[in-house]
């Protein structure tokens, strides 16, 4: 007796096998479907979020929404060059044949979303699933309530119910999920999950992409060269932090790295602009989320307990239990070996750690784990070349924060402790597909040394083929040359 | 004396954390990423090879019985021709690759830059032991990154040789052989690597990637799996016939991950297509196939019970049309044909790695692409066809990592082409830039400056702000003129 979830995924595999998410018609008019559905209920996606996160309609079109029409948009207008093979080259050895790798579905996916960008995170990957013609299956996280049910409600009224399905649920609908076989798991959240993820998927030989988090840094050395410059810097650090879901993002900026001659310049810049944007105090603040839930704000408020920490906050610090708020709060140099510098904070907790010279922070950044991003505001080039080579991280953006999300041309994923696998732009596509190479060949020329018995002759003329040694191969059958 | 057979004598946890701390203090310190350093590596497999032909030819004899042209061919020379495609090409391989940018992030420059994962890790087969070790190996260091290579214990020689040979020519520092079988292996797995790349079966491969999975360790799996070989009528059944051959017995004697491993043909053509392969396999073995020196044997015993087990099954050897003999003691099967066995039986599901090849006849050659859609993704599929409309129903209907039409193999010697499985025949792919690729992390890096700031970007949030985002992201001109005129009004 099969359980409802066993029957859905059968029928996303029916459905798949059966060819109906093959056709272009049918992928662009889901893509088209999931457009009119955003459109048309973007009221309602900015009420879930407020309920869910507190976040402002501003931030919920700016980091979901719009993210969202934008990367549907693109989608829709590539997705045929996407679809077609690419021709490969074939030396002449082997005229005449022609070579290509075309595209293809994988088959029934499994999208796991994070709770911090409930739409954006469910969606997203639901778009390069779609457009590379497969089954999904989406599994929004339960810790925001209120975006999973639209989900759940919305998705069936908009897109072909028998090719994608949206399951509610917590972990145990998740780790049940795990134990079946599925043509490849799109995970979202933390490493330790990911762990699990990835195990699980080893059971059936399924791939998997990770997109996990870590400590992503902003080194700042842009702070004496123009005061326009330096507040420009100061306003995209505060952006970066406290604008994305108030620091629960995977590609917030962690910490800051700054020389110490010029901490308390920062230190006031980010002050005055926190003031500006958020308001003078926990009272008064605004155009901020909240702490997405208690289990979360309980974390928070335990990595400033530890008294060596508290007492190195320089700004902020007042939390407010009932609302689920903590307001924008800077430290300057906590202890490193405090849980604040070596856990991901994914909060409005912000560590400037101080350092004799800037370039330290390669070293600095080098001796954590892998980050999602590394932001380096810097005008030096030297200095930027040496970040590039000398760190390893998904990606890096100098001067300037979380843009690089808006870019569909460049990969958007991890690499070491903060994940595997990447997407956005065509790399969704790709993520949900297989590549197939495919050969054709002529029944002639034949190249009778191909075939045993094996003779010198037989093999030197395979030695010079290798070679692509057309010279010598003529020389060879010419009888010009011995072996 | 005792001391040095001592500690050669268990390769452990501890000798396996030693090996990894090394590799990663010569990585950190920047000797792999160094692009000279790379060529010099690449120059120095390619003179290892040169400089040792005989012996190596005289390993693979010893672990199995291949014949000097397979070694020659589909080893060495694949390999030297991977890393002097890798020498040529290198300089491309390692330039950043440009991005597009939008308006979206106007004003902002953008590109792609590849940097070594670090560690790897690449386990490779027995059956081409000396190709599946270097080649892989060859990704990684253009790549730029420190290496463990742990050859299969099943061929002996050419492990032993290959450690000798590395440990000779290449940098040790930074490039290591670790021989061993599986407590070696799972002491190497318990350690963390950048990459995995193994190949082999899919038992192992799912013990490869749980082990991974602690580590979040990316890998690739080269697996196997049955591949097919459809066969119309209407085509130059002599040539189609010695294509099979060659990608059947001439592979390592069907020990190969992309040999054919059984024939779909119609009920109208199977008897044609048996008398061909009589023919031309006698036209190339002659009358006495267990004793042609121009066959692989059997790697060892366990395989030799396994291929016996897959062809005494009652049900199956009534079927053998062809071969069938065996001598044991040489670990040698003869090319064995057989026509119609059952779906169920153990031949038609499991991989065969070996000189036994089924015939399944169907009604219709269109048929075949579901029977093969309907079990698990192989590596590759061949089809010898002339009928256009066929190709491309192929092409577009059956799934498996690669494809060939009118050939068996060859795909393999295609640098351009991404060499991998799909679903159980594994995950990853790797040849030519492939290789260099599945071995390096792609950095996106976006360059903004400090001019265009926008305020919208910022809070205070207010309806104005909405609307000229709206356009922002909605990248028309036009629109975002209307909403910066519209919010100049507010």
């Amino acid at each position: 007796m099969l359980s409802s979830m066993e029957k859905s995924i059968a029928e996303l595999r029916e459905t798949f096998k059966n060819g109906g998410t093959k056709s272009i018609s049918w992928r662009k008019s889901q893509l088209k479907a999931l457009l009119q559905l955003i459109n048309q209920n973007e009221d309602s996606i900015f009420k879930a979020l407020d309920q869910d996160l507190g976040k402002s309609p501003v931030e919920s079109y700016r980091d979901e929404v719009g993210v969202l029409k934008k990367s549907v948009t693109y989608t829709l207008s590539c997705l045929e060059k996407w679809v077609a093979p690419k021709k490969a080259e074939v030396p002449l050895l082997f005229f005449p044949a022609k070579a290509e790798v075309m595209p293809q579905p994988l088959g029934v996916v499994l999208i796991f979303s994070s709770w911090n960008f409930p739409f954006t995170l469910a969606l997203d990957p639901l778009i390069g699933a779609i457009s590379a013609g497969n089954t999904v299956l989406l599994k929004p996280s339960d810790l925001a309530p209120a975006c999973m049910s639209f989900l759940v409600e919305t998705i069936p009224k908009y897109l072909d119910n028998k090719a994608v399905k949206v399951l509610a649920g917590g972990a145990d609908i998740g780790e049940r999920l795990l134990q079946l076989k599925w043509d490849k798991i799109f995970f979202t959240g933390s490493p330790r999950v990911g762990r699990l993820v990835m195990a699980a998927a080893a059971k059936h030989l399924t791939p998997v992409t990770l997109e996990l988090g870590g400590k992503s840094p902003a080194i700042v050395d842009t702070l004496s060269t123009t005061p326009s410059k330096a507040k420009v810097t100061a306003k995209r650090i505060v952006g970066g932090k406290w604008g994305p879901c108030t620091g629960q993002a995977c590609i917030a900026i962690d910490y800051v790295l700054v020389e110490e001659k010029l901490a308390s310049t920062l230190i006031e810049l980010l002050k005055k602009t926190i003031k500006r944007f958020y308001g003078e105090n926990i009272k008064s603040l605004k155009n901020i989320s909240r702490i997405v839930n208690k289990h979360q704000f309980q974390r928070l408020v335990n990595l400033l307990k530890d008294p060596n920490v508290a007492d190195s906050i320089v700004y902020g610090g007042s939390v407010d239990e009932e609302k689920l708020v903590i307001e924008p709060t800077i430290l300057l140099d906590p202890p490193l070996d405090s849980e604040i510098m070596s856990e991901e904070i994914f909060g409005p907790l912000l560590p400037i750690i101080t350092l004799k010279n800037i370039e330290e922070s390669i070293d600095f950044i080098n001796s954590k784990s892998n980050p999602l991003v590394i932001y380096a505001f810097t005008e030096d080039d030297t200095f930027k070349k040496r970040i590039l080579s000398e760190t390893s991280s998904g990606t890096v953006t100098f001067n300037d924060s979380m843009v690089q999300f808006l870019c569909d041309s460049l990969p958007f994923g991890g690499v070491g402790q903060s994940g595997f696998g990447r997407y956005h732009g065509k790399y969704s596509f790709d993520t949900f597909s297989h590549e197939k190479s495919i050969m054709h060949r002529g029944f002639y020329p034949e190249i009778e040394p191909r075939y045993p018995p094996w003779t010198d002759f037989k093999l030197l003329f395979l030695k010079l083929a290798y070679q692509f040694d057309y010279f010598g191969l003529i020389l060879l059958l010419l009888g010009f040359k011995r072996s | 004396m005792a001391s040095e057979v001592e500690k050669k004598a268990v390769f452990d946890i501890d000798s396996a954390k030693e090996v990894v701390q090394e590799l990663r203090a010569s990585f950190v310190a920047g000797k792999t990423k160094d692009y000279e350093w790379r060529r010099t590596q690449l120059k120095a497999m390619l003179k290892m090879m040169d400089e040792n032909e005989p012996q190596i030819v005289a390993a693979l004899r010893d672990d199995l019985s291949k014949p000097e042209l397979e070694s020659s061919i589909y080893e060495i020379a694949m390999l030297k021709n991977s890393c002097k495609l890798a020498l040529k090409k290198m300089k491309h391989w390692v330039m950043p690759e440009k991005a597009k940018t939008s308006l979206a992030t106007f004003p902002s420059s953008a590109e792609i830059v590849s940097e070594p994962l670090g560690v790897v890790l690449v386990i490779s087969a027995w059956n081409y032991p000396l190709l599946l070790s270097l080649d892989p190996v060859i990704g990684a260091i253009a790549a730029g990154n420190a290496i463990v290579l742990k050859p299969s214990e099943i061929s002996p020689a050419t492990a032993s040789l290959l450690a000798k040979l590395v440990a000779n020519y290449m940098d040790s520092s930074c490039i290591k052989v670790v021989e061993g079988a599986v407590p070696e292996t799972t002491a190497l797995l318990e350690q963390k690597w950048d990459k995995i790349m193994y190949t082999g079966n899919g038992r192992i491969g799912r013990i490869v990637m749980a082990a991974a999975a602690k580590h979040l360790t990316p890998v690739v799996l080269e697996l196997g799996g049955k591949c097919p070989v459809i066969v119309d009528s209407g085509i130059n059944l002599q040539v189609a016939t010695r294509r099979i051959i060659a990608g059947k017995w001439g592979c390592n004697n069907g020990q190969a991950c992309i040999s054919p491993d059984y024939i779909i043909t119609t009920k109208d053509y199977a008897v044609e297509l048996v008398d061909s392969f009589k023919c031309e396999l006698e036209r190339f073995y002659g009358k006495n196939p267990l004793e042609s020196k121009d066959l692989s044997r059997v790697v060892n015993s366990n395989h030799f019970a396994r291929l016996l087990k897959l062809l005494d099954e009652d049900k199956v050897s009534s079927k053998i049309v062809y071969g069938g003999e065996r001598d044991k003691s040489n670990l040698k099967i003869a090319p064995t044909i057989l026509l119609d066995v059952p779906q169920d039986s153990l031949i038609m599901n499991e991989e065969i790695f070996g000189p036994l090849l089924p015939i399944i006849t169907i009604d219709k050659v269109e048929d075949s692409f579901d029977l093969i859609n309907s079990g698990t993704k192989p590596l590759a599929v061949y089809m010898f066809t002339n009928n256009k409309k066929l190709k491309e129903k192929f092409v577009e209907k059956v799934s498996a990592g690669g494809l060939v039409i009118n050939d068996t193999t060859v795909h393999l010697a295609e640098p351009t082409l991404p060499f991998g499985g799909v679903g159980d025949s594994g995950m990853g792919a790797y040849h030519g830039k492939f290789s260099f690729d599945t071995f390096s992390h792609k950095k996106a890096v976006l360059y903004r400056s400090f001019a265009g700031d926008a305020p919208l970007r910022y809070p205070p949030y207010t309806n104005g702000k909405l609307r000229l985002l709206k356009a922002l992201l909605g990248g028309s001109i036009l629109g975002i003129i209307r909403a910066l005129m519209g919010w100049s009004k507010a």
